[in-house]
């Protein structure tokens, strides 16, 4: 290549500097010994301390796991059937062309619009059962409902890969359904189940917009604590969750990609 | 004679060899529906249906305690084209306006550092290659919130960028870098900007070079490499790239609400505050179908340049 | 029907379409216990639809196929007597060797000691002892190709079907493979039914081999007769190279462009094609009763290690080159050279051309 290799090479480190450099200044800021001013005052843990004796944030870190736990579970059982449903009954062409649009529309929906979508549905149920009172079974249902495509759309990309002959060679060795399943299917489409489920997990955990619109006064998650407390100005409080945030980004990611590569070799 | 063929029961369109196991149709489609039914009708009541009703509740009027009231009316799309109480104003057209060309302006910044930045990690040794891409994965995962944070933080007065900005005289001293058109971008850029990499570097990391060498071989200029060599090559990642940044960007509220200041009002603020402080629903619902035929046409427009 | 016919497998007007595409168009086939038999036909014949039909991968749409005397047309592949080598091998990639050899006797629930005793012979018998702690994408294509024999084998089923499996392997493992399997097929004395398109493989492995075209069986027989009595000119040419001659029959002779010739069979048809292998005819010195012979000259000599191709051309000129012989490599022939050959009336066979035009 020769498409000027410096200037190519130039915008590439200086668009990752650009990704990084503000969370390395709120990482940096976040062990400064300052209350108010971004001076550097010298080094402190206190921030973080202080993090852990603050009711509100660990209820809010308490509320996120727990949406992203039980959401991920249900959108991952969901899903997956909705994905061996599509993909292994003789549907009419035409019926799969129209299941898989509406699978697909929580993937090219902005989110505020689903966010609008659920809020008006959760009034309206409302009227019949008190648990549609917004609050963490609002967050917990309006999570599932777009976990469930991305769980479908990935299980269904691995049971594409897996071929016809796998499952007519079980068949012909004597395998009968439930032990076809549980000896066959299951194994092999297992990773991508566990791809979809992290990838649901991942995208409740950084939900922002539709947990903002669906979320009660009682159940604040991280995002939206951080969202009123950023909108009152900047703290050092805040810094430390937010490296705190990023922190646990890395290490999720680190994570998923050894699994990953385990999993190739 | 031993061999007595079996009965013939109904053969042809009853019974069906699926998956190498014998079915009757009937109890296949039963199988698949019970399987299918709990996801789909989930999708139904939690998302499509809403989303059609929708429509009707852009078709309703706000009550005076921000009630819904079931009257059949255009209001609300006649207000949302500026005709109110007070005679016409551009105000939110110009809102529909800014959203389309902030989602564009963002999409097409993003692209244009995108290829650079894919282009030279796909072009590292493996290793290196692994952990550039991860540093490209971790600000994807990253919480919008937290990102925007970080920039409200980095343009703060005390600290060198807005130091530098206040000594060029563009702003006064002691101030902020935001809220303005500079910060929106710059966070709105650095939140999609992983968004548009990864699809497009998983058609890079594809890419056929020989052809490369051969465009240049043929004295292609660089543009000509670009359009006839490159692009083509990358397009599928590329379109999903565009979609997964042109979407969410128009309909931004995190970045716009913390970094715009209300000169930066996109249709996303405008919509979360109708279902927000202001509690006008119905109108809220007459924006977000506005918003969705702003998609359709920023999707329009890029197919029609795809063609081209 | 003979009681050993009782025993093997039948396939009686067995009919399949896919859409609008006729597959099978009432195909009649008797497969004898114990024998190697091949389905010999261009790709689209509609050989592997048969066999999938017969290993209840397929329904047919009317027809009936019968096992040990049994109807077994709507019985599920789960519950036949027959194992299939898939054409892809379709081995179990979350599965080790061992596991994969297992997998039918487990899912028929026998005792792990008998598993694992059945499973070693096997893998013993295939050369794969060492390998049972391998994953299938650990293999060669060869060893793959094992792997699905024995983990079809070691359900002794009373049929085992073999779907191309050597499509995979190259051309130096794939005539080694032949052999193997031809004697493999002889130790266990298992019915094998083979599906190929390639020729010199059915001729190599099979007992009988039934030629396919257009979802209809051509012929039937061991492979001598097939290949040297063909019924018409489809079977003639898709099992080598042939001389396809025009002729008249005229009281007990064929006239021919090329001359009269004696026939031991004579056909009933006035008008029709006679066919000859090109190693059928013979070089020579004409004898004094010179039925049967041909005076020509060589157009090409085409020099193959173990014969020499030759074309000839009828009579003095070189206008005419589509008579092939294929003869003894030590023959020095150069172009232009006269010869005269003969057609042993034994070797010419009289086609069914009714068959061809079908």
């Amino acid at each position: 290549m020769n498409v000027r290799r410096p200037l190519v090479a130039a915008v590439a480190i200086l668009s990752l500097v650009f990704l990084y450099l503000p969370s390395l200044a709120v990482a940096v800021f976040s062990v400064n010994n300052a209350r108010y001013g971004l001076l550097w005052k010298g080094f402190t843990w206190k921030w973080y301390q202080q993090l852990c004796q603050n009711e509100a944030i660990l209820e809010a870190a308490v509320n996120s796991l727990l949406v992203a736990v039980i959401s991920t579970a249900a959108a991952t059982v969901l899903g997956t059937a909705l994905a061996l449903a599509l993909d292994r009954f003789p549907w009419p062409r035409r019926l799969t062309q129209a299941l898989d649009i509406l699978v697909h529309l929580p993937v090219v929906t902005p989110d505020i619009i689903m966010a609008a979508a659920l809020v008006l549905t959760f009034s309206l149920l409302r009227g019949f059962a008190d648990i549609f009172d917004l609050g963490l079974t609002t967050l917990v249902l309006g999570h599932i409902t777009f976990q469930i495509s991305f769980v479908t759309l990935v299980v269904r990309s691995r049971l594409a890969a897996l071929s016809r002959d796998i499952d007519e060679a079980a068949r012909d060795l004597y395998a009968t359904g439930p032990y076809l399943f549980r000896r066959v299917t299951l194994p092999l489409l297992a990773p991508g189940i566990m791809a979809g489920a992290m990838l649901a997990f991942t995208l409740s955990l950084d939900d922002f917009i539709i947990s903002f619109f669906t979320h009660g006064p009682d159940s604040v998650t991280l995002p939206i604590y951080i969202y009123s407390s950023v909108r009152r100005g900047i703290s050092p409080e805040i810094h430390a969750l937010s490296t705190l945030v990023l922190l646990a980004t890395v290490v999720l990611v680190i994570l998923a990609e050894r699994l990953s590569r385990f999993r190739a070799d | 004679m031993k061999m007595k063929p079996a009965p013939d029961e109904a053969p042809g369109p009853g019974l069906l060899i699926w998956y190498g196991n014998i079915h009757r149709r009937r109890d296949l489609w039963w199988r698949g529906s019970a399987l299918m039914g709990p996801g789909l009708l989930w999708l139904l009541v939690f998302l499509a249906l809403p989303t059609c009703g929708l429509v009707i509740l852009s078709l309703a009027q706000r009550g005076d305690f921000g009630e819904i009231h079931w009257v059949w009316t255009l209001n609300n799309y006649q207000r949302l084209l500026g005709f109110g109480l007070f005679g016409w104003t551009p105000d939110h057209i110009f809102i529909l306006g800014r959203s389309l060309v902030v989602g564009l302006v963002t999409t097409l910044i993003c692209v244009l550092l995108a290829y650079p930045l894919t282009f030279y990690i796909a072009t590292r040794p493996p290793k290196m290659r692994t952990a550039l891409l991860l540093l490209l994965i971790v600000p994807f995962w990253t919480n919008v919130v937290v990102r925007t944070y970080a920039w409200m933080l980095l343009l703060s007065p005390q600290l060198p960028p807005a130091k530098i900005a206040a000594w060029l005289g563009a702003i006064p001293s002691g101030s902020p870098l935001f809220p303005g058109s500079l910060a929106t971008y710059l966070g709105l850029v650095s939140t999609f900007l992983p968004f548009l990499a990864l699809p497009l570097y998983s058609s890079v990391e594809r890419l056929n070079w020989e052809l490369l060498e051969a465009a240049r071989d043929l004295y292609a200029s660089r543009w000509q490499v670009f359009t006839q060599a490159i692009l083509p090559q990358t397009r599928p990642g590329l379109t999903v790239g565009v979609i997964v940044t042109f979407i969410p960007a128009m309909a931004m509220f995190v970045v716009t609400d913390l970094l715009g200041g209300a000169k930066y009002m996109l249709i996303g603020n405008l919509i979360q505050n109708q279902f927000g402080q202001s509690r006008d629903w119905p109108f809220g619902a007459a924006l977000c179908l506005a918003l969705m035929a702003l998609t359709m046409i920023g999707l329009r427009l890029y197919r029609r340049w795809g063609r081209s | 029907m003979t009681g050993q016919i009782e025993l093997g497998l039948l396939v009686a007007q067995v009919q399949k379409s896919f859409g609008s595409h006729k597959a099978l168009k009432g195909v009649d086939l008797e497969v004898r216990e114990g024998e190697f038999f091949t389905l010999l036909g261009p790709s689209g014949c509609g050989k592997t639809t048969l066999l999938r039909i017969i290993a209840g991968l397929e329904l047919p749409d009317s027809g009936h196929v019968f096992l040990g005397g049994q109807d077994i047309t709507r019985l599920p592949a789960s519950k036949r007597q027959v194992n299939t080598v898939f054409q892809s091998y379709a081995l179990f990639p979350h599965l080790n060797i061992f596991e994969n050899v297992a997998f039918g006797l487990k899912a028929r629930q026998i005792g792990p000691a008998e598993v694992r005793r059945r499973v070693a012979d096997k893998l013993e018998m295939l050369s794969l002892d060492d390998l049972g702690k391998r994953y299938p994408h650990q293999l060669s294509g060869g060893q793959k190709q094992r792997v699905a024999l024995a983990r079809a084998l070691v359900n002794e089923p009373e049929v085992l079907l073999l779907d191309e499996p050597m499509s995979a392997l190259d051309a130096h493992l794939r005539a080694q493979v032949q052999e193997e399997l031809r004697r493999l097929q002889r130790e266990l004395k298992q019915t094998f039914i083979l599906v190929t398109h390639d020729q010199d493989e059915a001729m190599v492995v099979s007992d009988r081999i039934a030629v396919m075209r257009d979802g209809l069986i051509e012929q039937v027989g061991e492979a001598r007769e097939v290949y040297s009595r063909p019924r018409n000119q489809f079977v003639a040419e898709f099992l080598g190279a042939a001389n396809i001659i025009q002729a008249r029959r005229d009281g007990g002779q064929m006239v021919t462009s090329l001359g009269a010739f004696d026939l031991t069979a004579a056909p009933a048809w006035e008008t029709g094609h006679l066919a000859i292998r090109p190693e059928s005819i013979q070089l020579g010195e004409p004898p004094a009763d010179d039925r049967n012979w041909v005076r020509a000259q060589v157009c090409e000599a085409i020099y193959r290690g173990q014969s020499l191709d030759v074309w000839l051309s009828p009579g003095f000129g070189q206008d005419n080159c589509r008579v092939r012989v294929r003869t003894n490599a030590k023959n020095h022939l150069r172009p232009g050279d006269q010869v005269s050959i003969f057609f042993p009336p034994e070797d010419l066979v009289a086609l069914d051309h009714q068959s061809d035009a079908r």
